[in-house]
């Protein structure tokens, strides 16, 4: 029951590669949209808001088709992507993790924003008066206090990652060892007959690793809060 | 110098203040909640951006609207230290202390932590902390940043009145440990006569007044701002002499003496005493025969308007060349008996003083009352 089928090994290190990596590479972005939507006030801000949200109401293979166009070789930023960096998406890894990073993207930007909203910017102020600049105020104050919030946030979009399904398909299709992750592998098996048994055991498997994630986002957003609330 | 003068509009609410302060000892700005001191104060600390005007502190523009000067708070290098603290959570006490110091200072930390007696917090959390421990806190982090001028909006309105009595002595010794010139907010009267050298009265988003406490305080017209429940006089003194067989020290200021209790401080002290008008008794004739020693020849300067029962009567018990002005407070009935007016010589008898003030670095606890011998 613990070894691992080859196939199945495969499907679960490209899920947690193409979870990890998408989620890692779409933060920065995450953050500076919650930033945008939380902090500023510009023409334009409501359709960026629900630009971000698509991905949460679209069916995803709405999405997956949208970055097939957009990302593909040939498509507008896709073929400049391979003109200037050489970066290809279509049908390999990076792709998925494309797919899986647009799908969390609202949820990663959503859970940012509310945290960004809940911190105190009296005391952002009160660093200004001791002589911070404004970056400083965002590296030493208020990252730090929404830490809980980006922390979240990479979660759900972690999570949201490793059960993407449909944009991924659409956009990379299921290619086993490239793009086929442990949901893609799940749906292959149960198209084939006698294919049950795998299947349920990839099941198990994502039941394992989900509680795992969950209980080890637990634990860090406990220690994080209470570094945050400031007592010791 | 510190020199302010800004329009500004804060939703319907319209600010115009124009005043200059010193760039030394304490300025209050005293006024009732709601009339536009936090809004000044958030002026000069680059919080707010005012419409219109100027603010320069010490030479220095940090704001000119004609100029298009205006600093960045982290450009102004002024301590400002809020009502509810706002520490930093995330951070030790030692991380807030330092969070604003230019560079590590061993030395100057140790000193802000004995002055302010931080010694046992330095690795608590902000959280784990009292109102008034977290208000040292604050006033010894906006100080490590070497500001040029520290701000206070009204540090002690957050805490109980015991937490009050914890914190002001810290606030008074910074005036003699540090050369740092402050500005004051407060809507508490007792406060400003105890801390402040300056007054700057704010009243519906103006400024009133502007002047010493003891000339501000002594003022009729300027009682329905200044209060007229606590109506009282405050008198510099200097501490002259010793009297060893009775227990006694005295107090001079141009025109008399004043005998208190013994006073453990060194002779030529300067003490800073209030009065209250309920603490002085008046008497047409010198008296004799009284238990009251305190008594000084002086005349009615200014009988204040008033329907009730009470009046307050300004004496002047100084010299010609320096007025010394006390308030008195009476009955109309004893005002109709003994025939006062304006210009009429009367003897004021004094029960009690409040030594509000010690010498600036004087370490002492203060705020005492004695009753006058």
């Amino acid at each position: 029951m613990l070894t691992l089928t080859p196939v199945e090994s495969a499907a679960l290190l490209l899920s947690l590669r193409v979870a990890f990596v998408g989620t890692v590479c779409s933060l920065p972005l995450a953050l500076a949209v919650a930033w945008l939507l939380a902090r500023r006030r510009f023409v334009g801000q409501q359709l960026l808001n629900g630009v971000v949200h698509l991905p949460l109401v679209l069916p995803p293979v709405v999405v997956g088709f949208a970055l097939l166009v957009l990302f593909g070789r040939h498509g507008p930023v896709g073929g400049w992507l391979y003109d200037v960096f050489g970066l290809t998406f279509a049908f390999n890894w990076k792709g998925a993790a494309l797919a899986a990073a647009a799908m969390g993207f609202p949820l990663m930007t959503r859970a940012m924003r509310l945290s960004l909203e809940t911190v105190d910017r009296r005391l952002e102020a009160a660093a200004r008066t001791l002589g911070a600049s404004r970056s400083r105020v965002f590296w030493t104050i208020t990252l730090p206090l929404m830490s809980p919030g980006i922390l979240t946030g990479a979660i759900l979009g972690f999570a949201r990652s490793m059960g993407e399904f449909g944009a991924t398909i659409t956009f990379v299709s299921n290619i086993p060892g490239e793009t086929q992750t442990l949901p893609l592998a799940l749906y292959a098996f149960t198209q084939v007959p006698g294919g049950d048994p795998p299947a349920f055991r990839l099941c198990v498997i994502a039941v394992i690793v989900a509680m795992a994630a969950l209980f080890a986002s637990e634990v860090m957003a406990r220690r994080l809060d209470r570094s945050v609330r400031g007592a010791s | 110098m510190i020199e302010v003068d800004i329009e500004t509009k804060l939703g319907a609410f319209a600010l115009a203040a124009k005043f200059a302060a010193p760039a030394s000892g304490v300025t209050a700005l005293f006024g009732r909640s709601g009339t536009g001191k936090t809004s000044v104060v958030n002026a000069l600390a680059g919080l707010i951006t005012p419409a219109r005007g100027r603010i320069a502190v010490r030479g220095e523009t940090l704001f000119d609207s004609e100029r298009r000067i205006n600093l960045p708070p982290e450009k102004r290098r002024l301590g400002y230290i809020f009502q509810e603290g706002r520490l930093f959570p995330h951070y030790s006490v030692r991380g807030n202390l330092l969070y604003g110091a230019k560079r590590f200072d061993a030395a100057a930390l140790n000193r802000i932590v004995a002055l302010l007696g931080l010694g046992e917090l330095l690795h608590r959390r902000p959280g784990d902390l009292s109102g008034g421990e977290k208000q040292r806190v604050a006033i010894g982090r906006a100080i490590l940043a070497e500001p040029q001028l520290l701000l206070m909006d009204e540090p002690l309105a957050a805490l109980d009145a015991a937490r009050k009595e914890e914190i002001l002595p810290f606030i008074a010794a910074l005036r003699g440990a540090l050369d740092i010139p402050v500005i004051y907010v407060s809507h508490a009267m007792e406060e400003v006569i105890r801390l402040a050298d300056m007054l700057v009265l704010v009243d519906g988003g103006r400024i009133a007044a502007t002047g010493t406490v003891e000339a501000l305080t002594s003022r009729i017209d300027l009682r329905p701002l200044t209060g007229r429940f606590e109506a009282g006089a405050v008198i510099r003194t200097v501490l002259r002499g010793h009297d060893k067989a009775y227990g006694l020290s005295e107090l001079a200021f141009p025109g008399g003496r004043l005998r208190v209790p013994h006073i453990d401080l060194p002779l030529g002290s300067k003490l800073r005493l209030r009065i209250h008008a309920r603490d002085v008794v008046l008497a047409a004739t010198a008296p004799q025969g009284l238990s009251i020693r305190n008594a000084f020849a002086g005349r009615v300067v200014e009988i204040s308007p008033e329907d009730g029962p009470l009046v307050d009567l300004r004496l002047d018990i100084g010299t010609p060349a320096e007025p010394v002005m006390l308030w008195a407070r009476v009955t109309q009935r004893a005002l109709a008996d003994l025939r006062l007016a304006v210009g009429s010589p009367v003897h004021a008898l004094v029960k009690t003083v409040a030594l509000e003030r010690p010498s600036p670095g004087g370490e002492r606890a203060f705020g005492e009352t004695y009753e006058a011998g």
